[in-house]
């Protein structure tokens, strides 16, 4: 893989514009039940069926923290190689609106469960370290839906009290397409520790996005503008690239930056002031008094540290070692649990390296022709598997290989039977094909002299006519051999 | 039989057990009770006919091991109680009902009591004088133009006018003492985490704690031990072994170390709140309990520091009543911003107000250090005054409040000197300990006054000895005249 230089920088009359990101993460914890509450927290139940009186604030009601979020919190932040806190404190976001029923959120504030870490990145030009600045836990608001009613605002409170997990990471990102390999990162890391379906379209993972500019080679930071709450990959590059065109502008212009809230309106492929700094929330942060510090045992955080499981950075190096990968196959092949689970399934029926070469072309394609996970894909890693050794094998050929896979799609059927039903089987016997090949030379005698004469170019012919008489069958490689040596003689 | 609602809630139980009444002949009691006390306005909420039907069903399946075996209780309503309207003594609840009980009431029934109505108090329990309460201030039953204490007034009210056999209310500055002190009666605020804040209208979570009010000290054990517990659904409270204060209750106090602050003694204090205080001293010192003198450093602070922290958390707690779930919504308002508004304009009263301006003012960005985290380190201070001069000492000694209870009227434009009421209970709260307001004697008006004893914490046991010896040998008698019947 060639090493390419990176070169993300915006344009201007006066020079070139390098863009700092920085990423705060909203990473839904996967859990039964809500970070203080009992309530179910499974996505697409009807409005308001998955509510206690604790999440919609009665009177008197109380929070209780549910221990699987502070684990899931822990893991996420070992995977994440970042320290963590013996001790943090919940506290009190306070803030009106119509479907945050406390009027204040429950998050973490100066003592966040988890400390500075950092995550890896694999980018065309070497792998890339992002810092990450802290997780920390709080709970997500309800749903305000403007859409239903002309006059009246509804308010669904499933969401209400579920846990999430805020990541913030340093400004260090520089790139549409290190925010993308970053984001996908996150995602694979949580989704190997089980703490995060990372489902984008059901909102289990929305990131408010930090962007400034600043002239190339300089050492300080521009002023900074945040977009609110984007929850698409293509999204967040898409506001990247419109908010950093947007403040080079305004420099080359002379003008200011102001520090401010945005919002990115995915319609009209543009960022819109929302609030000035001047018109921020006043948060009045406190410590919740309802909830005591979270004191965290070193014995439990060592236990889950224990039973993790391995993450995508050490499968990578395992699969290069192990498999004989280069980095760029193990990269694909570690980038999601379920894919990585396959291959090795694979890899322990067959030829290490073809099973790579072939997942990464026909499957992965027929896959995202189908827009499947590989978790529904109609082919098994059994079977897929036998399909592989096949190949190895010489019993059939590359072509035939690629038949009998699309067989394999529409019906389900292991590659042996459909090979010997349809007598796809390679012809490998040099017997046989010797026989073939002399049939064919003793009808093509002028092409034979030709080819004898110096028109070399005639030997496809040959194994065109090879081809034609074993109906495809003929193992190419044999018939190499057994033409030239016959066309010598 | 003579009057039975005059008896303590002890000898009631006695009377119940040996059959001399039935649960049902001593509802009927205090129903007529009630019916007739309409000018103290102590309730806001009553439930006769729940109560005769349970009554009833007692009488017709008797369980007499029960700590509480078919009593009817009224409680303050700051209470969740399950399809009982429950206000807090606020318009902006003013149609809410639960859909759940509180752990502490249900704690109450499940020792066999029942409700009989919910009492007045301040408006979310802000108020020392029960005049912040949306349906009307309760009037004392002492005298038809004093203020009954506060929060708990209802409670008060009601206890010493033989309206209820015994009551519960909540503390977070002094609001079950100071209104036990002006009643002449038993208030106790237990350790902080002992009895569970589950399903209480929340005021300021770090100092609230529900605790019992009675006419007697065996009376409060009787109560404590049934209102108490742990309880999973509150993270602040305390997992330990429940006890049996009433059984365990014991006269013997000598040898005991009785702490006496010198901070307490404070400028324009009345002559005979101090008068009482020694007479206090004395009597425990002829018990055979030894007097100490001790200093509280920082007792100065406590009360604007705890006019920041309650006010802070109050702030906080009470920003979901804002209309769009459940409660009072106003109806006016084009749009959420203006609906808030005017809800919470309409639906609070002067003082939450007031408290909620102080709470979100110390809160702010800018104002957060000079304020609530310097309040918070003060309160830290306070707490090691008292863990310092209990390594020495087994109780202290105060009086419950600097007055005998006030006037209707008389505080209500000055804020500041309504505050100063609880210049003696703040410290309690803000130390998590326990705390016992006992009658005492009375001021020169006749006025009922009160001892206060403060314990270690969850060392409720000790000062419920002290207070049963003392009881014994204070030899107060509440008289009051049925004025209002």
């Amino acid at each position: 893989m060639s090493k390419e230089k990176f070169d993300y920088f915006i344009k201007g009359e006066k020079g070139k514009y390098e863009v700092v990101i920085g990423l705060e993460v909203h990473a839904q914890v996967l859990s039964k039940s809500k970070l203080f509450s009992g309530s179910s927290t499974k996505f697409g139940a009807d409005p308001n069926n998955q509510v206690s009186l604790i999440d919609s604030a009665f009177p008197g009601m109380l929070p209780v923290i549910n221990e699987e979020c502070v684990k899931q919190a822990v893991r996420t932040g070992l995977g994440l190689n970042a320290k963590i806190n013996n001790y943090s404190v919940f506290d009190r976001k306070n803030y009106f609106y119509a479907d945050l029923p406390q009027g204040y959120q429950i998050s973490q504030y100066k003592n966040p469960i988890v400390g500075e870490g950092k995550v890896l990145l694999d980018m065309p030009y070497g792998s890339k370290e992002i810092g990450i600045e802290r997780l920390h836990l709080e709970q997500d608001a309800g749903k305000s839906i403007h859409d239903m009613d002309p006059s009246n605002t509804y308010v669904d409170l499933n969401r209400s009290g579920i846990a999430l997990m805020e990541i913030v990471s340093k400004p260090d990102l520089r790139s549409p397409d290190e925010v993308n390999a970053y984001i996908k990162k996150l995602r694979s890391i949580m989704r190997y520790l089980g703490t995060c379906d990372g489902n984008m379209q059901e909102g289990s993972l929305r990131a408010d996005v930090n962007v400034s500019v600043r002239k190339e080679g300089d050492t300080n930071f521009g002023t900074r503008c945040e977009i609110k709450n984007v929850n698409s990959i293509k999204f967040m590059q898409m506001a990247i690239e419109y908010e950093a065109a947007r403040q080079v502008e305004l420099i080359e212009n002379g003008k200011k930056i102001d520090q401010e809230t945005r919002l990115f309106d995915t319609k009209k492929n543009e960022t819109r002031s929302m609030r000035s700094k001047e018109d921020a929330h006043d948060y009045r942060y406190f410590p919740d008094p309802d909830l005591l510090p979270l004191k965290l045992e070193q014995k439990l955080i060592d236990d889950l540290k224990k039973s993790l499981p391995e993450l995508p950075d050490k499968k990578k190096e395992r699969f290069v070692k192990e498999y004989g990968l280069n980095a760029y196959e193990a990269n694909v092949l570690v980038s999601e649990k379920e894919i990585s689970d396959y291959y090795e399934e694979v890899a322990k029926l067959s030829d290490k390296k073809l099973a790579a070469t072939w997942m990464m072309g026909d499957l992965f394609a027929m896959l995202n022709d189908r827009g499947l996970d590989i978790s529904k894909s109609p082919i098994s890693a059994k079977h897929f598997a036998e399909l592989v050794q096949a190949i190895k094998s010489g019993e059939i050929s590359g072509r035939i290989a690629k038949e009998v896979f699309e067989i394999m799609v529409e019906s389900g059927d292991n590659p042996k039977k459909i090979i010997e039903s349809k007598g796809m089987k390679q012809q490998s016997d040099p017997k046989e094909l010797e026989k073939m090949i002399n049939e064919i030379l003793s009808k093509n005698k002028d092409k034979v002299d030709q080819y004898k004469a110096g028109k070399e170019k005639l030997f496809g012919f040959f194994v065109g006519q090879v081809m034609k008489l074993s109906g495809g069958k003929a193992n190419p490689q044999l018939t190499n051999e057994i033409l030239k040596k016959l066309l010598k003689g | 039989m003579a009057d039975i609602t005059n008896q303590s809630l002890n000898e009631i139980i006695e009377n119940v057990k040996t059959k001399k009444v039935s649960s049902t002949e001593l509802t009927k009691a205090y129903v007529k009770n009630i019916e007739s006390a309409k000018k103290l306005n102590a309730f806001v909420t009553t439930t006769f006919d729940q109560a005769l039907d349970k009554a009833k069903q007692f009488d017709n399946k008797p369980n007499f091991d029960q700590l509480l075996p078919g009593i009817p209780l009224a409680v303050k309503d700051l209470f969740c109680t399950e399809n009982t309207k429950t206000t807090a003594g606020s318009n902006i609840l003013n149609n809410f009902i639960p859909s759940y009980e509180s752990t502490v009431t249900k704690n109450l029934w499940d020792h066999g009591s029942f409700l009989l109505g919910k009492l007045n108090c301040d408006e979310f329990a802000m108020g020392s004088s029960n005049e912040t309460s949306h349906y009307g201030n309760v009037i004392n039953p002492v005298g038809d133009q004093l203020v009954p204490g506060g929060s708990s007034g209802g409670s008060s009210s009601a206890l010493a006018a033989d309206l209820t056999p015994a009551t519960i209310g909540t503390d977070t500055g002094g609001s079950i003492r100071q209104p036990a002190s002006f009643t002449g009666t038993v208030g106790l605020k237990p350790t902080y985490g002992l009895c569970s804040r589950w399903g209480i209208v929340a005021f300021a979570s770090s100092l609230d704690q529900a605790g019992p009010m009675t006419k007697t000290i065996q009376d409060c054990a009787i109560m404590l031990e049934a209102m108490s517990g742990f309880d999973k659904k509150d993270s602040t409270s305390i997992n330990k072994k429940e006890e049996q204060y009433s059984k365990n209750l014991k006269d013997n106090i000598k040898g005991l170390k009785i702490g006496i602050p010198k901070e307490y003694r404070v400028d324009n204090m009345p002559k005979e709140v101090d008068e009482l205080w020694e007479k206090g001293k004395k009597i425990l010192k002829d018990l055979g309990a030894q007097l100490i003198d001790i200093s509280l450093p920082h007792t100065k602070y406590a009360l604007p520091t705890y006019y920041i922290v309650a006010p802070a958390e109050a702030s906080s707690n009470l920003a979901r009543y804002d209309g769009v779930r459940y409660g009072y919504r106003s109806k006016q308002g084009k749009d959420l911003i203006e609906m808030y508004e005017k809800t919470r304009s309409e639906g609070f009263g002067d003082e939450v107000k007031r408290r909620i301006l102080i709470g979100t003012y110390v809160l702010s960005s800018g104002y957060y250090d000079a304020y609530y985290l310097k309040a918070q380190k003060v309160r830290q201070l306070i707490k090691k005054d008292f863990d310092d001069s209990f390594k020495k000492i087994d109780a202290i000694l105060t009086p419950s409040t600097p007055s005998s209870a006030f006037k209707i009227g008389e505080k209500t434009n000055d804020p500041v000197s309504m505050y100063l009421n609880d210049i003696f209970t703040v410290p309690v709260n803000l130390a998590g300990l326990p705390a016992l307001s006992m009658p005492a004697g009375v001021d020169n008006k006749g006025h009922p006054l009160g001892l206060q004893l403060i314990g270690k914490a969850l060392d409720e046991q000790k000062i419920l000895n002290i207070g049963y010896a003392f009881e014994k040998n204070c030899c107060f008698r509440n008289k009051i005249k049925k004025w209002w019947s």
